[in-house]
């Protein structure tokens, strides 16, 4: 064996056995050119962990492009896997070890700080000797700047070694990744060939047989080339798992709230719903129609929730400002109806492939007129799922919209949770035909709660029209102003009903203290961790995770008063307190702080970022710590 | 019970009895006097008469403007929407529920203007309902704007000197698009035609694209004076899979036998504008349909949660 392992900087293997390491949890990193199948191997490597029994995150890095140019640090397509002893609820901090196949997409990762100081890089070194005088210079210099750190960098001839099997390694080389991270985390090897099996199922035996020679040949590689390995223990699930990421949680959510149709166009990041139920939706009978545009997509849902069960649609946020106007409407028309918007960032086109959660406001007030809407936040991939069948129920009994804000962390993030014991009144009633009784009318009403029974086209004697204008219980237009008074009164009025119904947030750490931190959507599992670090160091600080945005949940103004400070953690854009002309007045904060303050009155700071990037624990923790030397020395 | 079997629940309690024309009846209509949408509304009731259509079963989806008032009219289920996405709604009830009888009514803004894209692709869906474009060539309840149908050069408050442009021919357009299966034209003063018009579009199988052209007192008269005063300036389009209305060959010298299967001449007829066209410019039955294309069997609750289960298996660790 040839291999130049340690070349450039370190050790060389020696002929003792390996050092093994044990470790409650690690964070690695697999990048290369799109296309070279880096996610693929994570998410294998990823699934097998999860089997044996590790708490696991995953989270695809997504360059916005199909083909940026190859060998670019911007062009980084690839994946983070997080394992732990433990539930892991967030991508964490930085990576320890990273596998990548060129330097440039090492670079890229490197220059956004994604590793830790001594970080293992196990990296592709064909291109040192590359025939091309370019990429040879390319290669040192990066070396150069990569060894500035304290990384421990390993060359790995991965093309060389791939060619004993395949004649175009760049194909394979994701399979020997696999195989040699399988033998670094001593992954069951069965377990991870069965894995790559069933990811091949659709391709020949000849497929499948050659990934298991480049996956048998990395793991033979590291054994005969590496000195480290590490150990992360598992504890087999007690009660059976699944494995999913978000998107996917929401379509099985939305077969399980009995919805048969999604009407759609397609949008990065919350095409892969579709792309999902593309695949099964029709065996259960349900539809996605795939729509002319955004518009579309919002009144095809629309006029098929008038006409019989609750449909929904799934949108970012440039289709969802694309949707205000039919939202507008199906909340004057009182149409059940269920928006799944995988936010991203913006304004704009934005951020295409990049989380974000700046729709919050959106959600709830991008409408002309007084358009009250449920806007509900799923924080987990299990939160994904749960959150479908609440909103259709809550869409149902309301006859209003349901927003459920997802983000593009959750949508391609993958995790381990409970399989959910199927329960059959989740799912939505049959369509209801019966004669309406003489005398009813389509909006009839209860005066204290604004609940009124909906009719559906084929109930005999339930004909009306529906109709945007400003309509009397008998929907006849009207214009005079009880009617209209009456009419948003009753619109508004569901939204306290609803929250009549709904317990305060569930509290996370003490309950009072110096700090309290209120997030909402993908960041709780970071929100969380960095509280538990900061208590760990005898500080007083405890979060809570708002899963109702409108309505809000109760008791939120008890809550805050029993911390000296309150501050919410979100993925949008704050302005920063002490830069130059920013004062308190015109300090533009962050969404859910602007909300909570207008809600409750409390001066609720915030700690925002938009880095395009889930929040890392190391990060909040970070400002925890800041938020409270501030109120001491204030 | 079945879970989505609705059609035949509905099938169960159909009632065996006569709808009159006041079945249909809703509110009072609140067009100007001598608006033509009084008379298509009157030929609309007797068509859902003729055809005994249930009020309960029968769905009129439109957007906004004079013309979109047509549903509170009716005494049927109904959906006054939004400007130009009445089809997007239309498609939403079809395929949800192939079941129900579907209209969309529309005008020349709606349809040809802010929904144009919406028209494009319910045609090529080519679901079976009958789509009514009431076509006065101007906005009218926004009070005389120029719509991309008005004659070039004709002014309203917008382009006072004249429409600019040569106008949209919704004709043309609707048939040049692929999975076009009923394109026809009617007016709202010729009522013989107008009904015959209407019945063949809804016994029509497919989207049945009728435009019809229609006066507005207020705006729009004079452009449809000549066709009033001058009966040779009308061609009557006439075969046996189309329409043909004997009575009124008295009135219209201008007969042209046209098979509505011949695209190419239903194109040719179509761009040529110097004659107000009345007819079925084609007609295809066999073009594939998408509520037919997509329909998926009923399942029940237990097959459903069986089939989650299943699928759950497939992620499960």
């Amino acid at each position: 064996m040839d291999a130049q392992v340690g070349a450039s900087t370190l050790d060389a293997p020696s002929e003792t056995p390996p050092r093994i390491l044990r470790l409650a949890e690690h964070t690695l990193e697999i990048v290369c050119d799109p296309g070279e199948g880096a996610q693929k191997c994570g998410q294998i490597f990823g699934q097998a962990s999860a089997r044996m029994g590790n708490g696991v995150w995953t989270v695809e890095i997504i360059p916005a492009e199909i083909q940026p140019p190859a060998r670019t640090p911007a062009g980084v397509s690839g994946i983070r896997i997080r394992i732990g002893q433990g539930p892991i609820t967030n991508w964490g901090d930085e990576a320890h070890l990273v596998v990548a196949f060129n330097e440039q997409v090492l670079l890229g990762r490197h220059e956004l700080d994604a590793f830790a100081e001594d970080a293992i890089i196990l990296v592709e070194n064909s291109w040192a000797t590359d025939s091309d005088e370019r990429i040879r210079a390319q290669w040192a210099e990066a070396m150069a700047q990569l060894t500035t750190r304290r990384y421990r960098i390993i060359e790995v001839p991965m093309e060389a070694e791939c060619l004993e099997v395949v004649d175009a390694p760049r194909r394979g080389k994701n399979m020997f990744v696999l195989g040699m991270l399988s033998w670094i985390y001593q992954r069951d090897l069965a377990l991870v060939r069965e894995l790559v099996a069933q990811s091949f199922r659709k391709k020949s035996a000849e497929v499948t047989e050659m990934n298991h020679a480049l996956l048998d040949l990395g793991y033979r590689w590291a054994d005969a080339n590496l000195d480290f390995r590490f150990e992360v223990p598992g504890t087999p699930p007690a009660k059976p798992m699944l494995v999913t990421n978000g998107n996917q949680a929401i379509a099985l959510g939305a077969i399980a709230a009995g919805m048969d149709l999604c009407a759609m166009y397609p949008i990065t990041p919350a095409t892969s719903v579709s792309h999902y139920l593309g695949e099964i939706f029709e065996r259960f009978g349900g539809l996605v129609h795939q729509a002319e545009d955004e518009i579309a997509a919002a009144g095809v849902a629309i006029g098929a929730s008038f006409a019989g069960k609750v449909a929904f649609t799934v949108t970012s946020g440039p289709g969802l400002a694309l949707k205000t106007e039919f939202l507008g409407l199906a909340v004057m028309t009182e149409v059940p109806l269920v928006v799944v918007d995988v936010q991203r960032g913006g304004p704009s086109t934005g951020l295409p492939t990049k989380v974000e959660q700046s729709d919050l406001l959106a959600a709830l007030f991008a409408q002309t007129g007084d358009a009250p809407r449920v806007v509900i936040a799923p924080a987990t991939i299990e939160e994904c799922f749960n959150a479908m069948i609440t909103a259709r129920r809550i869409a149902e009994t309301f006859r209003c919209v349901v927003m459920v804000l997802t983000d593009a962390n959750l949508a391609t993030g993958v995790q381990p949770w409970w399989r959910p014991e199927l329960d059959r009144r989740w799912l939505a009633d049959p369509v209801d035909q019966s004669p309406v009784p003489e005398g009813a009318r389509p909006y009839e009403w209860d005066p204290a709660t604004g609940l009124s029974r909906r009719f559906i086209p084929g109930q005999p004697g339930g004909m009306y029209t529906l109709t945007g204008l400003a309509h009397d219980e008998r929907s006849r237009v009207a214009y005079t102003p009880d009617v209209h008074e009456r009419g948003c009164e009753m619109r508004s009025r569901k939204l306290a009903v609803l929250q009549s119904a709904l317990k305060p947030p569930p509290l996370h750490g003490d309950a009072e203290g110096d700090l309290l931190v209120v997030g909402w959507g993908s960041t709780k599992g970071a929100i969380e961790e960095a509280v538990d670090r900061a208590r760990a160091e005898g500080l007083r600080v405890s979060s809570t995770h708002l899963t109702f945005l409108s309505p809000l949940h109760p008791g939120l103004v008890e809550l805050f008063s029993r911390y000296r400070k309150v501050m919410t953690v979100e993925i949008n854009y704050s302005d920063p307190p002490d830069a130059q002309y920013i004062t308190s007045e015109n300090r533009r904060r962050g969404q859910l702080a602007w909300l909570l303050r207008a809600t409750t009155l409390v001066d609720v700071d915030c700690w925002t970022r938009v880095p395009g990037q889930p929040l890392r624990p190391a990060g909040i923790h970070a400002a925890i710590r800041d938020a409270l030397s501030q109120g001491r020395s204030g | 019970m079945s879970d989505c079997g609705c059609s035949l629940l509905v099938l169960g309690q159909e009632e065996d009895r006569d709808y009159t024309m006041d079945d249909y009846a809703g509110a009072t209509p609140r067009w100007c006097p001598g608006c033509g949408d009084h008379g298509i509304l009157t030929s609309v009731q007797r068509l859902l008469e003729e055809e005994q259509l249930a009020p309960e079963r029968t769905v009129f989806v439109s957007g906004i403007g004079c013309s979109s008032r047509f549903p509170h009219y009716l005494k049927t289920y109904g959906f006054h929407g939004l400007h130009g996405r009445a089809l997007p709604v239309a498609t939403g009830v079809k395929l949800h529920r192939p079941d129900l009888h579907v209209f969309a009514v529309m005008g020349d803004g709606d349809c040809c203007s802010i929904g144009a894209g919406h028209w494009i692709h319910a045609t090529r869906y080519n679901m079976d309902m009958v789509v009514l474009l009431l076509d006065n060539e101007i906005y009218g309840l926004t009070k005389n704007q120029t719509s991309p149908t008005t004659p070039q050069g004709h002014p309203s408050n917008t382009q006072p000197r004249g429409s600019w442009l040569p106008p949209l021919n919704p004709i043309s357009t609707t048939l040049g698009v692929t999975n076009a299966s009923f394109v026809a034209q009617t007016s709202d003063w010729v009522p013989a035609h107008l009904y015959a018009t209407l019945q063949a579009a809804y016994r029509h199988r497919g989207f049945s694209f009728v435009r019809i052209l229609q006066r507005c007192p207020q705006y729009s008269t004079a452009m449809f004076d000549s066709y009033l005063r001058d009966p040779s300036k009308t061609e009557l389009l006439v075969h046996e899979r189309g329409v043909d209305v004997p009575e009124i060959a008295g009135i219209y010298p201008n007969r042209r036998r046209h098979d509505p299967s011949d695209l190419n001449a239903a194109r040719g007829l179509a761009d040529d504008t110097g004659l107000a066209r009345l007819g079925v410019f084609y007609r295809n039955e066999n073009n594939p349909r998408y509520e037919e294309t997509r329909h998926l069997p009923p399942h029940s609750a237990d097959e459903r949660l069986a089939l989650l289960a299943a699928e759950f298996d497939r992620h499960a660790i």
